[in-house]
């Protein structure tokens, strides 16, 4: 059995379902005077984070704090990572100081993969974003937060989001987002569809559970939610679009576009939001974005996914789709 | 020197003789050869094959030599029936010049394992932008005639086509690692289905076609002979098989590895898997098998990489890139050439000692096992299967991709110009 | 995952035993619970502060029921939630992580409010202890006080109920499981051997 959350591909359908559950718990919690249940006391996680990521951060640590769990930080940056300490040497350093979990951000995709699975440490491994792989505990909220919008904050409760139509607009190449998007979603029953230049559309994602288009306006009216995805500037320089003007024309999301969505469909974002690129000022404030929502959806799913894998003596969550080597 | 005489032996994977050898050379090979005076190997059925030539090793030395050395290499050839080595250009410092290719000839001769032909960088410092002394580096002691940047590709066509036609006036040869720089910037596996799920930077089939196809045209238009590197795709194959049937002198090589190994196994993030040229697809290996079977690829390099362990213990971008290859080589063609019909062991010689040994005009090595030749043989149990254990490995480095994998096939017997390098699996 | 909601330190209710010999009936738990509710309106001067919370799975329905009997008797809308103890456990670390049940606690808070925990089987005292630490981080009620349906017995904590439907000596060799009709189809306690694992 698994004590780790690598991947979103890696959650069957019951295990997702059960994490949504749980977040919608914990979601009472932060309606309370004292938002902390002594869940986790004694248990030490360490953040170990090789990129910047503020928000994931604290996300995070709001929610192991929550749960009473000892919180270490620890930032790549100014440590003995720059001084060259490698990825085994620090997180066995950690384990030596008694961590009981490591929530690991890396710029290099599978590396947390590798930490889990190489031997190096005993403590369960979340990965809370890897490179353009994976990043589970985004695609869980954004799940979250589609269920109690779509289905229902009570009525969603068991349920999965079948049938549901989820369109993911933007920069799939690079999107760890994205992945992970297509993973849970398509585990959920709901059907997904990719939005993006073809420049911007990883060479075979053929295989992937969902449909690819290259046009936007098509895609529209038969989405009951759209996801934008943050397009880096940078991208530019390197030929993904000509200019970006060019970009947000054809995959910006503005207000025009926004009216042609059926009238419960939502907006959504990971943030941080490049406003005037994939998104307009006006759509990103308007009532149908969720963008805020899904920062307080962020803490419950992680207060979720800590809870089942650290709650008990064994993890709740099977994984039983992973094979270890 | 004494007399051995090697009893029982199927020569290339004939009916079994007898070979004795005098001194440095084959005295006779024939029916109840007499043993008188000789020591006597008994090979009871294994395969004697003539010594093999890997004309792609990276022996490390000078600069690297926490992860192989010129000793450690060739003893490790050694244990995988090799009697001569092409060390790649690409040490600290790089072998641009006359006085770092002598210095590693020399280490091979001292060390006495295995003949070590060094060869030279095409362009100073692997650069690209320079060409390196090639005519200096050939009139040295070393008597370099194969010349490549391997590790770098030589991109610019220029400077390809320079070097194409300068080493025609010594009659060498340049061989092309083939990876378009630009297509493959933050690559880091084969691009495909694999990378688009795990996030990895692909590495696209096309930045190798590209500059194959490009170094053909050019050799052909110049009239030189060109070598390909490492070929790992099937368009690759195709490319070499086009230019072959136009008479274009070009010569290509597959690695152990690309015959056996996909990019599924990357979904480990091991690094372990991490090389270069990437593991392919299942199609790509097929592909490539048939073509070193038909022949359009001519011959088996190893790519032997040696790199120390905390280079492929950490995550897959911090790792570097290689295999080690020689001491499990014969057992992988064996697997996946010999068990699969595709070739027979003549056929191994021809792709893992006469070729590789015409390709780089190595003296003495990869000629017929008959009297009068040098007695440089390797004896191959063929019947032996077993897992590869890296702890038993003569090269310093341990990153092979196939530990506890089980291999048929193992070297008993080595000989280097008559003297015996390996006996009974046991380095001398 | 294990999707046990219960709890089988207090109350042993796993598969219902074969040679289980019903100890209440319908009938009975109808006529215990009218009178714990005419107990609490006794106690609690007119019930008029009263807020019911129920420890779910059963203790909920309970609550439920005893709201509606004291909203007869009283004639006044009694508030009435349900109280998730799971993350307050204290054997947490001895079992895989238990999916959580619903925490919903009455509008209007239970601030100053006279609460009344309702569980169905009252034995070690676990629960309860978890039930008073998940409260301390709800509010500050004026008094607490438990209800429950059956106590059998074998304190580990210093804790006792204040309304008891039935007291049944039992021994540790012994279940207890409680089946109400919301959850199990029928009213019933039934009484039994534990089985051997």
């Amino acid at each position: 059995m698994q004590r780790h959350l690598i991947s979103a591909a890696d959650l069957t359908r019951d295990d997702a379902v059960l994490i949504l559950d749980t977040a919608e718990e914990m979601a009472r919690v932060a309606d309370r005077p004292i938002k902390k249940l002594p869940t986790l006391r004694g248990r030490t996680v360490v953040n170990l984070f090789f990129e910047d990521s503020t928000r994931t951060r604290i996300s995070f640590e709001a929610a192991e704090k929550r749960l009473s769990a000892d919180v270490i930080n620890f930032s790549a940056k100014g440590s003995s990572v720059s001084k060259g300490e490698s990825l085994k040497d620090t997180a066995q350093t950690l384990e030596a100081m008694g961590v009981d979990a490591v929530v690991i951000r890396h710029g290099a995709s599978g590396a947390p993969y590798r930490l889990a699975n190489s031997g190096w440490i005993d403590a369960a491994v979340i990965n809370a974003g890897d490179g353009t792989h994976q990043h589970p505990t985004q695609a869980l909220l954004d799940a979250f937060t589609m269920r109690r919008r779509l289905v229902g904050r009570d009525a969603g409760i068991g349920q999965d989001l079948s049938g549901r139509r989820i369109t993911i607009v933007g920069d799939i190449l690079h999107s760890r987002v994205a992945r992970s998007n297509v993973d849970l979603l398509h585990t959920l029953g709901a059907q997904v569809t990719l939005v993006a230049p073809p420049t911007l559309v990883p060479v075979g994602v053929e295989t992937w559970p969902c449909e690819v288009s290259y046009d936007l306006d098509s895609t529209l009216a038969k989405s009951d939610a759209v996801m934008m995805l943050r397009v880096q500037r940078e991208r530019m320089n390197a030929a993904f679009f000509p200019t970006e003007r060019e970009y947000s024309r054809r995959y910006g999301l503005d207000g025009d576009r926004m009216a042609r969505m059926p009238e419960h469909a939502i907006v959504m974002h990971p943030g941080p939001m490049v406003r005037g690129m994939e998104i307009t000022a006006e759509v990103a404030d308007s009532e149908r974005c969720t963008v805020v929502e899904q920062v307080a959806n962020g803490v419950s799913i992680r207060m979720a996914v800590l809870y089942l894998l650290l709650g008990g003596n064994e993890p709740a969550v099977s994984h039983t789709r992973i094979e270890e080597k | 020197m004494s007399k051995i005489l090697i009893r029982g032996a199927k020569v290339l994977g004939g009916e079994p003789q007898d070979v004795l050898i005098d001194g440095p050379v084959i005295e006779a090979v024939g029916s109840g050869l007499p043993a008188e005076g000789a020591e006597v190997v008994e090979a009871d059925g294994k395969v004697l094959l003539p010594g093999l030539v890997d004309l792609h090793t990276h022996l490390r030395e000078p600069g690297r030599e926490d992860s192989e050395t010129v000793l450690t290499g060739t003893r490790a050839a050694a244990s995988g029936g090799y009697t001569a080595v092409f060390a790649m250009a690409n040490t600290f410092p790089v072998a641009d010049t006359a006085g770092v290719v002598e210095q590693v000839w020399r280490l091979g001769r001292e060390h006495g394992y295995c003949d070590v032909q060094p060869i030279g960088a095409v362009t100073v410092g692997l650069e690209g932008r320079k060409l390196a002394e090639l005519g200096a580096m050939h009139e040295s002691a070393a008597g370099v005639t194969v010349f490549s940047d391997d590790g770098k590709c030589v991109d610019d066509a220029v400077i390809m086509r320079r070097a194409l036609e300068y080493v025609k006036a010594f009659g060498g040869v340049v061989a092309q690692h083939a990876q378009e720089p630009r297509l493959t910037e933050g690559a880091e596996m084969n691009e495909g289905v694999v990378s688009a799920e795990l996030g990895l930077g692909g590495w696209p089939a096309v930045a190798e076609e590209s500059i194959i196809a490009r170094d053909v045209l050019l050799a052909e238009h110049v009239g030189s002979r060109v070598h390909i590197c490492h070929l790992s795709t099937a368009g690759s194959v195709e490319i070499v098989r086009w230019a072959k049937s136009r008479g274009i002198d070009v010569t290509a090589e597959v690695t152990p590895h690309h015959l056996l190994l996909t990019d599924e196994l990357v979904r480990t993030y091991n690094p372990v898997y991490k090389v270069n040229p990437p593991l392919r697809t299942e199609r790509d290996v097929h592909a490539l098998r048939e073509a070193l079977a038909d022949g359009t690829i001519d011959i088996v390099a190893t790519d032997h990489a040696p790199h120390p362990h905390e280079d492929k213990d950490c995550e897959w971008a911090a790792a570097a890139m290689g295999m080690v290859g020689l001491e499990t080589a014969l057992s992988v063609v064996q697997e996946t050439m010999v068990d699969t019909g595709l070739i027979d062991w003549a056929g191994v010689a021809d792709r893992m000692s006469f070729k590789p040994a015409a390709i780089g005009q190595a003296q003495g090595h990869g000629r017929p096992v008959s009297a009068g030749e040098p007695a440089n043989l390797t004896l191959v149990d063929t019947a032996y299967r077993g897992s590869v254990d890296p702890a038993g490995f003569a090269s310093r480095s341990r990153n092979t991709p196939y530990e506890g994998r089980e291999l048929p096939g193992r070297v008993t017997h080595t000989w280097l110009r008559g003297k015996a390098t390996l006996v009974d699996g046991k380095l001398t | 995952m294990d999707t046990q909601q219960n709890n089988p330190q207090d109350n042993q209710r796993e598969a219902e035993p074969s040679d289980a010999r019903p100890v209440l009936e319908g009938p009975d738990i109808a006529r215990v619970l009218t009178r714990i509710a005419h107990e609490i309106v006794e106690r609690a001067k007119g019930a008029d502060d009263v807020v019911l919370l129920g420890i779910p799975t059963r203790g909920v329905f309970l609550a439920q029921r005893l709201a509606a009997k004291l909203e007869q008797i009283t004639e006044r809308t009694i508030p009435v939630g349900s109280l998730d103890i799971t993350m307050y456990r204290d054997d947490l670390r001895m079992h895989p992580p238990r999916a959580l049940a619903r925490t919903d606690i009455p509008g209007d808070g239970i601030d100053g409010r006279l609460v009344v925990l309702v569980d169905d089987v009252l034995f070690s005292g676990r629960t309860i202890r978890a039930a008073l630490d998940a409260l301390n981080d709800i509010g500050r009620p004026r008094a607490v006080q438990l209800a429950v349906l059956v106590d059998r017995g074998h304190r580990e904590l210093p804790i006792r109920a204040d309304y008891v439907g039935k007291n049944l000596p039992t021994s540790l060799r012994e279940t207890v499981k409680v089946q109400l009709a919301e959850e199990d189809g029928r009213d019933t306690v039934l009484l039994g051997a534990k089985r051997d694992r």
